[in-house]
């Protein structure tokens, strides 16, 4: 935020009017950017290096390390934040994922569980979160709010998917979904993640400057040839 | 703690006593008051002893098409009754009533609330702008003619 909030007399709302105004450019540059969904993540690699034996040994290792110890964000938004929490306590245990360590820094964490509805007034923020977690990372969308609106779906201030700002590779349907259902998820991305392979990937832009990409070709008058939001090859 | 509702003809004669000409009309348990004298029936429900409305539960709005009404919630808790006072503003467009948070400091973000959803605006809130949505937001989502 560059504005500041000026020293003159008068009531609070005309001296902070700038920084209002700032955010709410923001928010509705990123309401007026993102009318698709985004890819789901996916690196591909170049086909000589496909199978290469000590590669797909190593990536099995790093993977198996990787799915053994992630660690999500503390990041709930609404209901399904409190199954989220109760997934994380010792009925659920989620510590048997070796995922216990809610980080309350997203440089911490590998893992976004978006759990709840996403107002486009809160977009901004999950955006930045995102873009401050440290590659490689993963996002799980906990219910419908999250995946699609839900309820919400058609209103004027949700989001009709978080995977509308940021992309998503795992959706758990419910409402809110139970513990069960979450921990089901989490066993996805695992599988998900010994997939991954760690050779030929390039460094992926925040999300944030991907979305205006995806516009400024849009108005261009390109048609919708669907760019691969990733940034990839 | 039961909590017994003042009825409205009772309410509207300790009005017309203590704001004079600021009772437009009454019905069971509401009483309708004169738009300009708002912040008078505030200071008056809550300073006098045998009202003594300490509280405010709420305020809402409610959109009639024609016109739109501001509801009151009021509770005291040391005579354990409550009341309901409603406004009525005709029109559509830059619709003010004068504001209730010099009187309960509580009514800071529920008329900022108001003006957000249903677009009435309180004249000398300190704070007077959206709360909700953001700046920039064309309309007032809970109008009946919003969409």
């Amino acid at each position: 935020m560059s504005a500041e909030i000026s020293n003159t007399d008068g009531p609070l709302n005309s001296r902070t009017w700038e920084i209002d105004r700032e955010e709410g450019r923001t928010v509705q540059g990123l309401k007026d950017a993102s009318i698709e969904p985004l890819a789901e993540p996916f690196i591909q690699v170049p086909d000589d290096l496909q199978g290469n034996l000590v590669v797909t040994s190593v990536d099995a290792l790093i993977n198996w390390s990787r799915k053994a110890a992630l660690w999500p964000v503390t990041f709930g938004l609404a209901c399904c934040a409190f199954e989220m929490i109760a997934t994380a306590m010792g009925r659920f245990d989620i510590a048997r994922f070796g995922m216990e360590a809610f980080r309350a820094s997203p440089r911490q964490a590998d893992l976004m569980i978006v759990a709840g509805t996403v107002t486009w007034k809160m977009a901004p923020a999950i955006q930045r979160i995102y873009d401050q977690m440290a590659d490689p990372k993963w996002v799980i969308s906990m219910g419908v709010c999250a995946t699609s609106g839900g309820p919400y779906y058609g209103s004027y201030s949700v989001v009709p998917g978080v995977d509308h700002i940021i992309p998503v590779d795992v959706y758990v349907p419910g409402c809110p979904p139970r513990p069960d259902a979450l921990l089901f998820g989490i066993m996805e991305l695992h599988e998900k993640i010994k997939k991954y392979r760690n050779i030929g990937k390039s460094a992926r832009p925040p999300i944030s400057e991907q979305v205006t990409r995806q516009t400024t070709q849009l108005d261009d008058g390109v048609p919708g040839s669907p760019t691969n939001s990733q940034g990839n090859p | 703690m039961p909590v017994r509702a003042l009825t409205g003809e009772d309410l509207a004669q300790r009005l017309s006593e203590g704001v004079p000409a600021s009772v437009e009309r009454w019905e069971d348990e509401v009483v309708w008051v004169d738009p300009s004298k708002v912040e008078h029936v505030a200071r008056f429900l809550r300073d006098d002893s045998s009202l003594d409305f300490q509280f405010l539960n709420a305020i809402s709005a409610i959109d009639f098409i024609e016109y739109f009404d501001v509801v009151y919630h009021l509770t005291s808790f040391r005579l354990k009754h409550s009341a309901v006072i409603k406004t009525r503003v005709h029109g559509r467009e830059s619709l003010s009533v004068p504001s209730v948070y010099h009187v309960w400091q509580g009514a800071d973000f529920q008329e900022r609330e108001v003006w957000d959803l249903m677009g009435v605006q309180f004249d000398g809130h300190p704070n007077m702008k959206r709360i909700m949505l953001w700046e920039g937001f064309e309309g007032h989502p809970l109008r009946k003619d919003f969409l």
